[in-house]
């Protein structure tokens, strides 16, 4: 294995300067996806700057009444937390969907928002891929690509997003805090993974050695009644071949409020404002649902061997939505 | 001491005894191949190629070499010559890919071409990957069809083709016809522990402490590829982390033995998981057609079962899925057909269950088809067609079982309230159904030795070349020594792994515990003559030693089978296509049942691989590079704990007054039929069949359309 040289940071601002957006430098946290890829070679660093003991493991209100969670606080301590279960129902679900209960008690908020996609092309370093290799091919566009994008993919890449936590946070309107050198920022989960065009190997909008220092939740009445169904090849420990996470707001029989994201099935999660237009307003029956699950999935473009993909995600949100309407029934 | 009568003891053959080496497996004091300490160890790392056909222009080794801690670096211009030329255990030649660096040859991606060996692991790792190798790229075929046409006959450890009847006429003649393809993907044994293997010279003896089903068995491929006499190799495997057919002679083995023997110090080569993909051997995927005709009764007119097999260009082994029906099911015109064609991909090899386990898929679910055709319960179309003889063979059947697992099954599992009806039970999103099929493998036996000390501290210590590769073979042998021996267990000492005990059977075909038992009654039926009351046991004790070779040549030819039958519960959310199991049980007639703690552990083990077959495991080839897509278990799916529900085994009594133990195997018959008892249920649930496994979502939702 290649030797690297790791180092412990003592606070935000010595992890950011230690990392000194090096390229060949890498933040480590739970190291669940991380250390794998320095095994498989996809990840070959030559500076580790450990960020598991930054003091941003906290979860804590904030006076627009959100909350605000700390980038190294764990999946585990997440899902748990009284005010996400209360609150934010889909984003405990998402999160208990990933992993194992072993990763997710190392696993940590900022890792899991920057975990890079499972593709099996990306992750075998004998084979050409845009992502890994710029400029050399993207092998699972004639390959094996059935748990492959069918929304805002390009001839470059189709790869899909693993995290099950960030199709929660698309839904729930999160922004994504980071620091660098030069300061703190912010972005609107929803930009911080831009779209594949024709750089696919540029996965996150972050500055160049920003670390990311916490997930802010906004006050959202509507996600009280929220959650996430995950569909996988497997009842446990697998990632998605496609996922739902929606809030619903129904007040006689109208849809008044509803957020609605999908998982594995594009390089980000996908926002579906499409259909959360065709909701709002309309009445709460299965034909809305379905309509409105319609109208987003007519940008779907898939590829020979995923086309299930188009009305799994239909019928996946007909379901996840009627749930919540015969919850909100009850 | 001197021996006195004794009193005859509880028997302890058919009581629960936790395995004898629990304690140490639990602990961590068990070591396992890869954890054996040496002194001077070298590390050698394995080099397989990029490609999936060519031929090796150049390995650039000079740079490797100046690397850390880097040894050697083996390769074909310089790796000592092996002599493939031998028929090994039950004349089975050798595979080409454990001759490994014999020539520039690349047969398939994933082909040994170079081992890195270092003082550590790390760096032996290092070096391999910077090794910089050349290839001339030839085009490769790995696409397999069933009407692939170089598919040929091929016979494999059965013949290829058995035939009576006409099959024509037989069809045309039945009132209900099914003929379908069924198919059955690449699939792999993927043990816990991968394989290792340690090898040194000491005192003019090749030494290998390894991972593997039969000790003796690798001396004997070892002493023939390095032209050594058998007398001079020593395999040690005291432990071994399962094995599942994949656990023979394989690369890493010989690699070992090569780099210890140029280097004179003791080399470990170890597989990754990866590596395992190409190396360790794998199931090949199957196409079978399966043709049923049948009287209105469901009697059987016509069987015809054909199954093409994938097996790579250097090496021919066969899938034989379509030998099922020849001890299982007779028909007028019945034919049986096993085929292979030969493509660009790493040997195939035996599997759990090799060919019962798809063959039983296809067959099992046809019948389930001509069961829903001619209206009648499924297991009473298959009680209507039990055969009295061997339907090819004509031989007498020693005990067939099967209906009494069929009958104790289907009232423990409710399957007399069953609604044959498809689509019509619903547990909220869910659509529920039950299905059943049945289970048979051989039961054989092959020659084996053992060695029985009685000590003079009145202990016994068994010494025989058996395998325990997660079994619990060695708890399973201590008491059957016990019995024999008219001993309490914990008198007993089972020493197993060690190659200088003598030649016997490997821990494979279901005929390991049958095979050792034998040979372990037959030295302890002697050592009894020699202690008479009144014997003095000398200081290094009495020692006898048994070999079955004769009483195995004179055992009567018969139908000898385990039988099983299957049944299965599932669910189906037809809106996601996601398939879960909610209870399974197996009943099986398995012989007598020595330890039934462990023998449950293998039934379900097997069950559980059933529904992991059934609904996950695949391999997925890439035909542009012609290897797997993601070569690791994160992709290659096995079942998790979530998807293995409530999981029953038992058996029903199943006496062979003739046979001297009376033991069938156990290790296999668990996994045949499970498939299928499991499809069937998905039909019962859904009302659509499911003909090609594994059973995914996207399969159950384009099948069932769009209907949530």
């Amino acid at each position: 294995m290649k030797e690297f040289d790791y180092r412990k940071a003592p606070d935000v601002s010595g992890a950011v300067a230690l990392l000194d957006a090096d390229p060949d430098a890498r933040y480590l946290a739970g190291g669940t996806n991380l250390v794998d890829l320095m095994k498989s070679g996809v990840e070959r660093p030559a500076r580790l700057v450990d960020v598991r003991q930054l003091p941003l493991d906290r979860i804590e209100s904030t006076p627009d009444g959100g909350l605000r969670i700390g980038a190294t606080v764990t999946n585990s301590d997440l899902a748990a937390h009284p005010g996400i279960r209360g609150r934010y129902p889909v984003l405990t679900q998402a999160v208990l969907a990933g992993a194992s209960g072993q990763l997710r008690n190392m696993a940590t908020v900022g890792g899991n928002l920057l975990q890079r996609t499972r593709c099996a092309y990306f992750t075998d370093t004998t084979k050409p891929c845009n992502k890994r290799d710029p400029g050399s091919g993207c092998p699972a566009l004639g390959g094996e690509h059935h748990n492959h994008a069918i929304l805002g993919a390009s001839e470059s890449c189709v790869a899909v997003h693993p995290s099950d936590m960030a199709v929660a946070l698309a839904a729930l309107d999160a922004v994504v805090h980071y620091e660098t050198a030069d300061g703190r920022g912010e972005l609107p989960l929803d930009q911080l993974y831009p779209p594949v065009a024709g750089t696919p190997d540029r996965e996150t909008a972050l500055p160049a050695g920003a670390l990311i220092t916490g997930v802010s939740l906004p006050p959202l009445p509507v996600a009280a009644r929220s959650r996430y169904r995950k569909v996988r090849e497997r009842a446990s420990y697998a990632f998605a071949i496609g996922s739902v996470a929606a809030a619903l707001d129904i007040r006689d029989g109208i849809v008044r409020d509803a957020r609605l994201a999908f998982g594995a099935v594009a390089s980000r999660p996908w926002r579906a404002r499409t259909a959360e237009q065709a909701l709002i307003g309309a009445p709460a029956t299965a034909e809305t649902y379905a309509a409105a699950a319609e109208a987003e999935l007519e940008a779907a473009r898939p590829l020979p061997h995923n086309g299930y993909k188009v009305p799994l995600m239909r019928n996946l949100t007909v379901a996840v939505l009627s749930e919540l309407d015969e919850e909100a029934a009850r | 001491m001197t021996t006195t009568a004794q009193k005859t003891a509880v028997r302890a053959v058919g009581t629960a005894h936790v395995r004898v080496e629990g304690r140490d497996k639990v602990t961590g004091a068990a070591r396992y191949a890869g954890d054996v300490p040496f002194t001077g160890l070298g590390y050698g790392w394995l080099v397989l190629s990029t490609v999936a056909r060519g031929r090796i222009r150049d390995i650039a080794s000079a740079p490797v070499l100046e690397m850390p801690g880097v040894l050697a670096v083996l390769d074909h211009r310089g790796a000592p010559r092996l002599n493939t030329d031998y028929a090994g255990l039950m004349g089975i030649r050798p595979d080409p890919t454990c001759a490994v660096f014999q020539n520039d040859t690349v047969p398939h991606l994933g082909w040994p071409v170079a081992l890195v060996v270092a003082e550590t692991p790390e760096q032996a790792r290092e070096a391999a990957e910077a090794l910089v190798v050349d290839y001339e790229v030839l085009p490769h075929d790995i696409e397999f069809h069933g009407d692939h046409p170089d598919s040929y006959p091929a016979d494999g450890h059965m013949p290829g083709v058995t035939d009576k009847g006409d099959l024509e006429a037989e069809l045309a003649a039945s009132a209900a016809v099914v003929d379908e393809e069924y198919t059955t993907p690449e699939e792999h044994h993927h043990p816990m522990e991968p394989h290792a293997a340690t090898a040194r010279w000491e005192d003019g003896r090749l030494e290998v402490v390894d991972s593997n089903q039969g000790a003796t068995w690798v001396v004997g491929e070892l002493a023939n590829l390095f032209s050594l006499d058998p007398a001079s190799v020593r395999v040690r495997s005291e432990h071994v982390g399962g094995g599942f057919g994949s656990k023979g002679v394989r690369a890493h083995q010989v690699a070992a033995v090569m780099a210890a023997t140029i280097l004179d110090r003791p080399v470990r080569v170890a597989l990754t998981r990866p590596q395992m993909f190409a190396l360790a051997g794998h199931r090949s995927p199957t196409v079978q057609r399966v043709r049923l005709g049948a009287d209105a009764d469901g009697r059987l007119r016509a069987l015809d079962h054909r199954s093409v097999s994938r097996t790579g260009t250097i090496y021919e082994f066969v899938e034989s899925s379509a030998g099922v029906a020849r001890t299982m099911y007779d028909a007028d015109a019945h034919h049986t057909e096993n085929r292979v064609v030969r493509l660009d991909v790493p040997s195939p090899t035996f599997m759990r269950a090799p060919g019962e386990a798809p063959g039983s898929f296809a067959l099992e679910t046809a019948l389930d088809e001509l069961a829903e055709k001619c209206g009648i319960d499924p297991i009473e179309l298959r009680l209507r067609n039990e055969p009295d003889k061997g339907p090819v063979s004509g031989l007498p059947f020693a005990g067939r079982n099967l209906r009494a697992c069929f009958e104790e099954g289907a009232g423990r599992f409710g399957w007399g309230r069953r609604d044959p009806r498809p689509r019509v039970r619903r547990d909220g999103r869910w659509l529920l159904g039950t299905g059943t099929a049945a289970a048979s493998f051989q039961a054989g036996a092959a020659p084996s030795t053992a060695a029985i000390t009685a000590e003079a501290d009145g202990r016994f210590t068994v010494r025989i070349s058996a395998a325990d590769i997660g079994t619990g073979a060695r708890t399973a042998l201590t008491l059957v020594a016990a019995d024999a021996l008219d001993a309490a267990p914990d008198q007993v000492t089972v020493r197993i792994g060690d190659s200088d005990f003598g030649p016997a059977m490997i821990a494979g075909g279901s005929m390991g515990t049958r095979s050792w038992s034998l040979a372990i009654t037959a030295a302890a039926t002697t050592l009894r003559e020699h202690l008479v009351p009144g014997t003095v046991i000398p200081a290094e004790g009495i020692t006898v030693r048994s070999d079955t070779t004769a009483q195995i040549a004179a055992l009567t030819n018969m139908e000898r089978h385990s039988y099983g039958a299957q049944f299965a519960e599932v669910a189906v959310d037809p809106a996601t296509g996601e398939v879960r199991v909610r209870r399974m049980l197996g009943v099986f007639a398995a012989g007598r049942i020595v330890n039934p703690l462990t023998a449950r552990g293998q039934f379900t083990g097997g069950m559980i691989w059933g529904i992991s077959m059934a609904l996950h495991e695949e391999a997925v080839r890439d035909p542009a590079f012609g290897g797997p897509v993601g070569a690791d278990l994160a992709n290659y799916h096995v079942a998790t704990h979530a998807d293995v529900p409530r999981v029953e085994a038992d058996w029903v009594d199943d006496t062979d007054p003739d046979d001297p133990v009376g033991i069938k195997g156990i290790g296999e018959v668990g996994i045949v039929g499970a498939a299928a008892a499991v499809a069937n249920a998905v039909w019962h649930a859904t009302g659509v069949r499911q003909r090609h496994l594994p059973i995914r979502p996207d399969r159950v939702l384009t099948a069932a359309g769009d209907d949530a």
